[in-house]
């Protein structure tokens, strides 16, 4: 009988800790890892910052800004995506590669798809919750909203043009032309991807916009481009 | 489990109090810096990519040459 006693009460006991330990692991699912994220990629801003120097300088021999880009490593930050209707500091890093370790640091550039400003398609994917959640408020974004990408050698202001909501495996999102998969792209493009609906990876809400115009470090960011947006209700 | 662990738990109970704290606290600094961020890629929540998380599936290289 006491055996019997004994393993009930031992088995109670371990269903406690196992419930404790799942809601610890929700905890720094949908905490922590903001928490981190946040810090390390406010970091990672900074350092980009130092490293594109200030705005309005006359450029210092980079004939070829792409072509640099194409030498980023996989893993490394090169750009900052400013996003005015998501807040006027809104500013997130843009990192080489779209694997899990990389998307905790910041915004994912797909491999192989186009660099910022190239005709083609500059695909970035980035979280919708949890590891700083840069993409948290993506279907806030309306056609004409203004994204600057930030790079060493210029800022590259693409316009929202349209939203679809797909499967995670129809990647022709990411095609050159979006959603024409094979069709010679003449426009440049830029796509977001990120989870949907928000707690789930069932789908993805992709939000296409193309390229307003690439302006060189060196002339600086007309304000005009950073102005809030009216607040619509869309 | 746990009583065995108290009794084991040595000094008066103020102190086994403390040590119990202590030792929660090592749990849970063990779990959020090595355990959750391990096991946290094989959730099925956490998938941003159109890629679900392969390396390039399709080279969707622009024809535009890059070098």
């Amino acid at each position: 009988m006491n055996g019997l006693r004994w393993g009930v009460r031992t088995l109670g006991e371990v269903f406690i800790t196992v419930g404790l330990f799942l809601f610890l692991f929700i905890a720094w699912q949908l905490w922590w890892t903001d928490v981190t994220a946040n810090r390390e990629q406010t970091v990672t801003i900074h350092a980009l910052e130092r490293g594109f120097g200030p705005a309005g300088l006359p450029e210092r021999g980079d004939p070829n800004p792409v072509a640099n880009l194409t030498k980023v490593p996989f893993g490394e930050a090169f750009a900052i995506m400013r996003i005015p209707r998501l807040g006027a500091d809104y500013a997130r890093p843009v990192l080489q590669g779209t694997d899990h370790d990389t998307l905790t640091k910041g915004i994912g550039h797909y491999p192989g798809t186009a660099f910022p400003g190239q005709v083609g398609n500059f695909a970035v994917a980035g979280h919708r919750t949890t590891y700083g959640k840069p993409f948290s408020d993506i279907e806030l974004l309306q056609k004409g909203d203004i994204i600057v990408v930030e790079t060493k050698a210029s800022y590259v202001v693409y316009a929202v043009d349209r939203h679809v909501i797909v499967t995670p495996d129809q990647v022709e999102v990411i095609a050159p032309v979006p959603q024409d998969p094979g069709a010679r792209p003449t426009q440049a493009w830029l796509t977001m991807t990120a989870c949907h609906p928000r707690y789930s990876a069932s789908q993805r809400y992709v939000v296409f916009a193309r390229l307003v115009k690439s302006i060189p470090r060196a002339s600086g960011l007309p304000a005009s481009f950073m102005a809030l947006p009216a607040r619509t209700v869309g | 489990m746990y009583g065995p662990l108290w009794r084991l738990l040595p000094g008066p109970w103020q102190v086994k109090v403390l040590l119990s704290l202590v030792l929660v606290i090592i749990v849970i600094a063990v779990c959020f810096l090595w355990v959750f961020p391990a096991i946290a890629p094989y959730m099925p929540f956490n998938g941003n990519s159109v890629q679900t998380g392969l390396p390039p599936l399709t080279p969707v290289t622009s024809p535009t040459p890059l070098v």
